[in-house]
């Protein structure tokens, strides 16, 4: 820690768009607000300036536990070889879109 | 279906068709305003009035729209930067239409740019309110823009049916951006208003400091009383207890009180919609004009 202290900001939150042609909401980035009403506002200005969006969804950078590099092995690396957990073997109806 | 209404379904979003813009990950759905800018002077209309009305519209936009873009590096946090500078660009994008329209009006030769950056200050027709800055204040930011954009959105909810087309078209495009423009600083008022002491000191302070410029906002021009005849224009004065509603509803949320003060005269009747300003649009032309007036005809 340094001896001077540094400046009160206000906290972190992390930002998901969602844009016309998108299923889901996508990480998009992060942005400093002092509370949600504010930090969904900010997004709006910051991350939907060229149109991108057609929801938002913002989330306090606090609130999320993110899983560790070091646990990636453990954590991934398994299911790297079984290929029949993949539904490979289904016929995929054609007019649905993106499956 | 239209397609802001295909986008509720998920699915119909990923089935449409999006034109040229497929180089881009989520689009552009970049709309055009519909206006035309060389469409006939409506019947009745004198076209030096509305030359002068497009002006009016259009300075106000271009003069704040200066103003907030000096926010850009000093602005207290990144994202309000971010926020002034879109609300700049918007009302430029105003500018734009509405300059080009007197241009092509006024039958001079003067394209927008040459309006814009080659004019001098007894021309500009916008008020006061728009010029006079914030002083990198951001309470007064806050202060001036929600008296600005309070009456702007009134005037562009009335000026929807306008007979000229571009003035209609300017208002169908800014009605969303202004009512926009007036949440951002209606928001800040109520966390500054009712905020700590400190705060509601500085927003007040603020609020008072850019009152006297209220009063010019709702004086009614010798042009909009011909234009509002003819359809085109909307009389300031209509819409003053509108406006006084909204702002009485914000202060009341925010805990700030009305000002008092009396409101700035005019000069033999004169004002910003007869070309007579403060001392600060000087100030403001010398920075906005000055790279075009010493490199005529750069471009970049």
């Amino acid at each position: 820690m340094s001896a001077v202290p540094a400046r009160r900001s206000w906290p972190l939150y992390e930002v998901f768009v969602r844009g016309k042609r998108g299923l889901n909401h996508v990480h998009v980035g992060s942005l400093h607000a002092a509370d949600e009403e504010m930090a969904l506002h900010n997004a709006r200005d910051v991350y939907t300036r060229r149109n991108e969006g057609v929801s938002i969804w913002v989330v306090k950078a606090d609130h999320i536990r993110a899983s560790s590099p070091a646990e990636k092995d453990p954590f991934f690396a398994p299911a790297g070889d079984k290929v029949y957990r993949h539904p490979t073997f289904y016929v995929i109806p054609e007019d649905v879109p993106h499956l | 279906m239209s397609a802001s209404e295909s986008h509720d379904t998920a699915y119909d979003s990923l089935t449409e068709d999006h034109g040229a813009d497929g180089q881009w990950a989520f689009g552009t759905g970049i709309e055009d305003v519909a206006a035309e800018i060389t469409s006939p002077v409506p019947d009745g209309v004198d076209p030096a009035d509305l030359a002068q009305y497009c002006l009016m519209l259009g300075d106000d936009a271009l003069i704040c729209s200066h103003r907030l873009s000096e926010w850009t590096t000093n602005a207290p946090e990144l994202e309000e930067e971010v926020a002034l500078a879109n609300i700049a660009l918007d009302l430029l994008g105003q500018a734009r239409l509405l300059l080009a329209r007197a241009g092509h009006v006024e039958q001079a030769g003067r394209d927008e740019d040459a309006l814009a950056y080659l004019r001098p200050e007894l021309e500009f027709r916008n008020v006061a309110m728009a010029e006079i800055g914030d002083e990198l204040d951001f309470a007064r930011a806050v202060a001036r823009l929600l008296l600005f954009s309070t009456w702007r959105l009134a005037l562009l909810q009335r000026l929807l049916t306008s007979r000229d087309p571009v003035i209609a078209a300017v208002a169908g495009k800014g009605v969303k951006e202004v009512a926009y423009h007036r949440d951002y600083a209606a928001r800040w008022a109520l966390r500054l208003g009712d905020g700590t002491a400190e705060s509601h000191r500085r927003m007040q302070a603020a609020l008072d400091g850019v009152w006297p410029y209220v009063e010019e906002l709702f004086r009614t021009s010798e042009v909009e009383v011909a234009l509002t005849a003819a359809g085109v224009a909307v009389d300031p004065a209509q819409i003053r207890a509108e406006v006084d509603s909204v702002l009485d509803e914000v202060f009341a949320a925010a805990t700030l009180t009305r000002p008092q003060r009396p409101g700035i005269g005019t000069i033999a009747g004169r004002g910003g919609r007869q070309g007579l300003h403060t001392e600060k649009l000087g100030h403001v032309l010398a920075v906005m004009q000055g790279l075009a007036r010493q490199h005529p005809g750069a471009t970049w």
